[in-house]
């Protein structure tokens, strides 16, 4: 938090968030309620953010391979509601089985990427991509038994989209619901999201995560200190995986339906230009660069749904917003290089 | 020069990975039923149509900047400039001239600006390469389907949606269709082979193999092997890699607008989807590291990945009754082959 320094990136993004904002003021929107659905959007996406900044801080990069955790998180979901459970206990039971899983799932994905060390960014990327047809075997052929979660006819395989509606659909959005006239401050959810933000705060506190932070920082110096290299970053993935996990949990009960399939694809993209629109380089990344960055790229992607269908065609905010994350997403690879920080 | 030991590593690599993909591809031919003759004659049509994308990815391999997934924006440059043609409804050999004199100098352009950006990220320029794709995706899909009827004028109403802005997602090519496909059709029993077609893709491997052995390919090599070396031999480190690219780029451009006259459709936003993909797993199936590549694994990958591609849904179909579950198994082969690749290399790097 200290030098924190506004960039360029940042500055044109501000720019462009204000330009939209004065947008839907003069096209009369309801500004209050757009403000209400951001804070939402914050938290839906905000997790899948902080998901990247443990492997950030280790010195493994952007972690392109986010869908391994995305469908060890996908796998947990759907175990809850195949057992049909409902409520708060559903998603912490989601919660539960997600959290084992993307530890195995990072465990995994931790070995493969300490044998390519400087390059975790290319072989993250393919080794997300191959998740996504290797679950998608699982999603086939896995004995689920619930009826609501299958292809209606055959019987056999999950629907690309499950319903959570009679599960545990917005439990968190709804709890503690704070309205103040049109306004709707979902106190829960935010108290949710900033549970998670200060485990990870506590995390680099302790000894594991300062040695974490020591890696990144220093590789060579922290071996010479006496810190098992391999081991760290594995503990940083793991971590980076599980709360990948827990991500997609917020994401599916806000959102109200779990995708399956090729959906988690390309998820982990709109998170890594939303933590670098927050200011980080690729190295050091402080939770408030994840939150604020979460903050705008959301918003930005709230206000341009509803412009878009008014004043140009429907298509182009899909566009934009994809347009949006990977400029972001090469400047920062540009930028990075330049400085000579990376390897 | 490499020492004795990593040789021999990626020695036995190199004939590993070929040897999987046969006997995966025997075994899925085995299950699928499909006739030998029907393979044959698919195989030899998608080495047609996927040759040149496949042998652009040689020389930035050589170049030592891995894999180069920007392919996929030559790719996009051939479309565009197909795309400009027939909205002038130019036909015939005119036409035809037109979209390859366009698609050259667009490819040659957009390979000059990739170059240049890719000389800022040394020794990432993979992921690079790969957002660079995606970006230029966005940005193609923006052209032509906001671009087109509000910026640019629309001569030809035929290919325009019928609100008046974009570009159909699928715009016949039937002036184009199979212009030399057909040309030197050879028939051995069922078998069916564009001699022609398969001599320019054969025609395009001979100049690359004779470029890689002038003293340009020489140079190539020994920027790949070390840039410090290079630079003391007085290479110009910097400009190779973006003649490099530009040609990776302009050769992948050339190489789209054979598939597209191939298949004589063209799906205007999906056309050049995966192009990238699929052309990497092919090379390196064929034996090719992201460290080494020959003009011979760009053949045999072709042939082999391929085979495996066109038998594995069908093979589902009969094993698991379910032709979804070959579809996946073939992305899964497309992005595992990579990923191994990058494991497995990075690996012996040390």
């Amino acid at each position: 938090m200290r030098n924190y320094k506004i960039k360029p990136p940042q500055i044109i993004i501000l720019i462009f968030l204000m330009i939209l904002v004065l947008l839907a003021y003069v096209l009369q929107m309801d500004l209050v309620i757009l403000f209400n659905e951001s804070l939402t959007k914050l938290v839906m996406n905000g997790v899948l953010v902080l998901a990247l900044i443990p492997m950030l801080n280790v010195g493994a990069g952007m972690n392109f391979g986010l869908p391994v955790g995305i469908v060890g998180g996908l796998v947990g979901l759907c175990i809850a509601v195949n057992f049909r459970l409902t409520g708060f206990f559903g998603f912490f039971m989601s919660l539960f089985f997600s959290l084992v899983i993307c530890a195995i799932l990072g465990w995994i994905y931790g070995r493969l990427l300490n044998r390519v060390k400087g390059r975790e960014e290319i072989a993250g990327t393919f080794i997300g991509f191959s998740m996504i047809p290797l679950m998608n075997y699982f999603w086939t052929l896995a004995p689920f038994q619930n009826r609501q979660m299958l292809y209606p006819i055959g019987g056999q395989g999950l629907r690309p989209k499950i319903s959570l509606e009679p599960y545990f659909y917005n439990v968190l959005d709804n709890f503690c619901l704070l309205k103040i006239g049109a306004l709707e401050i979902p106190l829960g959810l935010l108290a949710f999201y900033a549970l998670i933000c200060l485990f990870l705060y506590l995390f680099f506190r302790t000894k594991s995560g300062r040695a974490t932070l020591a890696t990144g920082e220093n590789e060579a110096f922290a071996r010479l200190s006496g810190i098992d290299i391999g081991r760290i970053r594995l503990l940083a993935i793991v971590l980076s995986t599980m709360l990948a996990g827990i991500g997609i949990c917020v994401y599916a009960q806000s959102y109200g339906f779990i995708q399956l399939y090729d959906e988690p694809l390309s998820m982990a993209f709109p998170a890594i230009s939303a933590v670098l629109i927050g200011g980080s380089t690729g190295r050091r990344t402080w939770i408030f660069e994840a939150v604020l960055g979460a903050y705008l790229l959301q918003t930005i992607y709230l206000l341009t749904v509803p412009i878009a269908n008014e004043i140009l065609i429907p298509e182009v905010t899909e566009i934009l917003r994809t347009f949006i994350t990977y400029s972001i997403i090469l400047y920062a690879l540009l930028y990075r290089d330049k400085r000579g920080i990376s390897h | 020069m490499r020492n004795k030991e990593p040789a021999d590593k990626l020695f036995k690599l190199e004939h590993l990975v070929p040897t999987v993909f046969l006997i995966l591809s025997f075994v899925a031919w085995q299950f699928s039923g499909l006739s030998g003759t029907f393979v044959i004659n698919q195989v030899i049509t998608r080495f047609i149509r996927d040759g040149l994308l496949v042998l652009s990815l040689i020389i930035p391999v050589v170049a030592g900047m891995g894999l180069n997934f920007a392919i996929i924006v030559g790719a996009m440059t051939a479309q565009t400039a197909l795309l400009f043609v027939i909205n002038y409804q130019l036909e015939g050999a005119r036409g035809i001239l037109l979209v390859l004199f366009l698609g050259i100098l667009l490819s040659a352009l957009v390979g000059f600006v990739i170059g240049h950006i890719l000389n800022r990220v040394k020794g990432k320029e993979m992921i690079v390469t790969i957002i660079i794709g995606f970006l230029a995706n966005s940005l193609y899909q923006l052209i032509f389907l906001v671009g087109f009827g509000t910026f640019i004028p629309v001569v030809n109403k035929e290919i325009i949606l019928s609100r008046g802005i974009g570009v159909r997602n699928a715009v016949d090519l039937g002036m184009y269709r199979n212009t030399i496909d057909k040309l030197w059709l050879l028939k051995i029993g069922d078998i069916e082979i564009p001699l022609f077609m398969i001599l320019v893709v054969l025609l395009f491997a001979g100049m690359l193999y004779y470029l890689l052995h002038t003293r340009f390919g020489q140079q190539v090599k020994a920027v790949g092997s070390g840039n410090e070396k290079a630079e003391i031999a007085g290479i110009n480190v910097n400009l190779l890699r973006i003649k490099v690219i530009i040609l990776s780029t302009v050769l992948a451009a050339l190489g789209q607008l054979v598939y597209l006259q191939n298949i004589g459709m063209f799906d205007v936003y999906t056309a050049h989807m995966n192009a990238d993909i699929i052309s990497c797993a092919a090379l390196l199936a064929g034996g090719a590291s992201i460290k080494s590549a020959k003009i011979r694994h760009a053949i045999i990958g072709i042939f082999l990945f391929h085979t495996l591609f066109i038998v594995s849904p069908q093979a589902g179909q009969n094993l698991f009754h379910n032709a979804a579950l070959g579809e996946y198994f073939r992305s899964f082969v497309a992005y595992g082959t990579i990923a191994f690749a990058l494991i497995i290399n990075i690996k012996h790097e040390k």
